[in-house]
């Protein structure tokens, strides 16, 4: 073998790591043949090797390198840990190639590197006692809810002087910046909005009129879609949607500006990234989401008026005319009131997440579905204390 | 290194090799040959495709044409097999490191033998210990995550991962970029002392005129879509494209000659 092949040998050729071990006179002999490289079967005879050092462990020890084909750094390793292993003596430290034999000139300088990194290693971060861990994942999880709920409500005490700030002079608006955020979160959310209500409309006029067909009762199927329709799930199923659409994408985007050191940079520059960025998503997301509630109400009813049509044979005439008469348009500003409140805090969820991000990739994801989980609860949330406030108001 | 059939014989052979992303065209016939056991710099104006020529050779990009063979093999028509075995003789340090960000810095490193080997944890974590002490990190950054440590040693820790597998050649994407002068002439150090023991191929992308001058044995200059002019340094200063001239004739290109030639006087240079 030429000294071109050093390192790449011919791979194909190689024959596999081996051993074999002999006593004689009180010492132990090691040939060692084959590459010892890892794609020779180093890892395949590296735990007899370790039987072989705890066996031999404090007796004197030659190794035998005549035989070596080929060697790596763990193959290096490998060797020197053995070697180290048995003969734990002082004097030897400053001696690489004590105990070898037979060492090529081209095998020596690895041999000479592997002894200066010969060290145990931890590999994960230690634990501890899986019950005290958690007792302690329990409490950083109280105390993180606790913590979280304070920042929020901080965050939104700063986004509304912002926008009071924003009042007194509207010059500070950054109109274009809220206009896309208008487009991006709302008018590109039109159609899936649209046809989502449209198939909730339909399915829940399916399942009108298959239970009051039994009391005869189909028309009641009108009442029943324009209250659910336009009284809780045209702006509940909006609300869930945007909050997985845009919520998730405001702090996907906060996030990532965090993690390039934008946000420091618009601080430094003394940019308010409330201003630039929290406030412009949070009023075209206030502003879109009515709009967005009120498309899906419309397409929910026609949703319904189709199927009403198509199964019970309802005339779209009769399905609306009746739906004006018994359905008090109150129930739509009920439903659609709730809508920008929804909207400010998916939004707030949303920015707020993304400005908590850092460190890694890794936070970035955990941020992301965490804005949308507790945008999510926080909707449904609301949507119940507004159901008990309008229960109270009786309206 | 003396030897001279070895630096003769090409580990990679570049030929015709055009690439582009759209209408932007990058590579036009370029052709670029690095032989074994040579640390090549790579230096160009930022836009030249540096980094997209070191992407095509590990084959992350797909170039319209020409032909890439890497120790003797079409690296452009490989099956899957073949692409993992070549794989295996790469090591790549990425900008940044590019280290798992979940994973520490030992994971990080057992990683690819895990992933290519069976191999015991013991041996996987005394391995990881040993390319950890080898890039220079303290061993107390084995458990670290690659959030917690600095721009610096997260370079090591990349370079401790591209070294895992003992690879054949490695190329690193501006390995100096972003470290402070003690740093980066340390890293420079690190590279070439890793170099000579582990018989390694280096192919590196780099701006950094001191340690292009400090640990290259021969500088590729991208300009005008191919390699302009290749050869040492020495050799390349005097090359009359006026890209050239203005590399290393600017401020910074004179300072850095100027430190060197008085390093080689010290006895400790090599360049």
């Amino acid at each position: 073998m030429g000294d071109s092949d050093f390192r790449a040998g011919n791979r194909e050729t190689m024959t596999e790591a081996a051993f074999t071990a002999t006593e004689k006179n009180d010492a132990w002999h090691l040939a060692v043949t084959g590459a010892w490289t890892l794609e020779t079967g180093l890892a395949r005879i590296d735990q007899q090797l370790r039987q072989f050092a705890d066996s031999a462990m404090g007796r004197n020890l030659e190794i035998n390198l005549s035989g070596l084909e080929n060697l790596d750094t763990a193959g290096a390793m490998a060797l020197q840990r053995t070697m180290r292993a048995c003969s734990m003596r002082e004097e030897i430290a400053d001696q690489p190639l004590y105990g070898f034999s037979d060492v090529n000139e081209r095998h020596a300088p690895l041999l000479q590197e592997a002894c200066n990194h010969l060290l145990p290693c931890e590999v994960e971060v230690d634990t501890g006692n899986p019950f005290l861990m958690l007792l302690e994942r329990l409490g950083r999880g109280v105390e993180s809810v606790a913590i979280d709920t304070i920042d929020i409500l901080k965050f939104v005490w700063e986004v509304v002087s912002g926008i009071a700030r924003i009042v007194r002079h509207p010059s500070r608006l950054r109109l274009a910046a809220t206009v896309h955020h208008m487009e991006e979160s709302g008018l590109n959310a039109t159609m899936i909005v649209g046809l989502m209500s449209f198939l909730i409309g339909a399915v829940v006029a399916f399942m009108g009129i298959r239970i009051l067909s039994q009391f005869g009762a189909e028309i009641l199927t009108v009442e029943m879609i324009g209250i659910t329709v336009l009284r809780e799930f045209g702006v509940l199923l909006t609300a869930i949607l945007i909050a997985g659409r845009s919520g998730s994408a405001f702090t996907a985007a906060l996030g990532s500006m965090k993690l390039r050191e934008e946000i420091d940079a618009m601080k430094a520059m003394g940019i308010d990234p409330m201003e630039a960025l929290v406030i412009p998503r949070t009023l075209a997301m206030v502003i879109m989401m009515p709009a967005l509630a009120l498309i899906a109400a419309m397409l929910g009813l026609i949703g319904g008026a189709l199927v009403a049509l198509s199964a019970a044979e309802i005339s779209l005439n009769l399905f609306f005319s009746r739906m004006q008469d018994v359905i008090l348009l109150q129930n739509f500003f009920v439903g659609l009131i709730k809508a920008p409140f929804f909207a400010f805090f998916i939004s707030i969820i949303g920015c707020y997440q993304g400005m908590c991000v850092e460190g890694s990739a890794e936070d970035l994801g955990r941020r992301t579905t965490m804005s949308v989980v507790q945008s999510l609860f926080v909707v449904i949330f609301l949507d119940a204390l507004f159901a008990i406030l309008f229960l109270e108001l009786g309206v | 290194m003396t030897n001279d059939t070895k630096m003769q014989e090409h580990v990679i052979e570049i030929e015709n090799l055009v690439t582009g992303f759209g209408d932007i065209l990058i590579h036009d016939h370029l052709d670029l040959a690095v032989r074994r056991g040579e640390v090549i710099g790579v230096v160009g104006g930022s836009g030249t495709g540096k980094s997209v020529l070191l992407k095509t050779i590990i084959s992350l990009i797909k170039p319209r044409s020409g032909s890439i063979r890497i120790f003797g093999q079409n690296a452009l028509s490989l099956n899957e097999i073949e692409q993992r075995q070549l794989d295996r003789r790469l090591g790549v340090l990425f900008q940044d490191g590019a280290l798992f960000s979940s994973m520490t810095v030992a994971q990080n490193i057992m990683a690819p033998l895990r992933e290519h080997l069976e191999i015991s944890d013991a041996l996987a974590s005394e391995i990881a210990a040993m390319k950890i002490t080898m890039s220079g990190l303290p061993l107390d950054a084995a458990i670290k995550y690659p959030s917690e440590l600095s721009g610096g040693m997260r370079k090591r820790a990349g370079l401790a991962r591209a070294l895992a597998m003992d690879p054949e050649i490695v190329f690193l994407d501006e390995p100096t970029a972003g470290l402070d002068p003690i740093g980066a002439a340390k890293f420079d150090e690190l590279i070439l002392s890793l170099q000579e023991t582990l018989g390694l191929t280096v192919f590196m992308v780099t701006h950094d005129l001191d340690s292009l001058n400090r640990i290259t044995d021969r500088i590729a200059v991208l300009a005008d879509k191919k390699v302009s002019a290749i050869g040492p340094i020495e050799d390349v200063r005097q090359d009359s494209h006026p890209w050239i001239q203005e590399y290393f004739s600017g401020p910074r290109g004179r300072a850095a000659t100027v430190s060197t030639s008085q390093l080689s006087e010290a006895g400790t240079g090599r360049a």
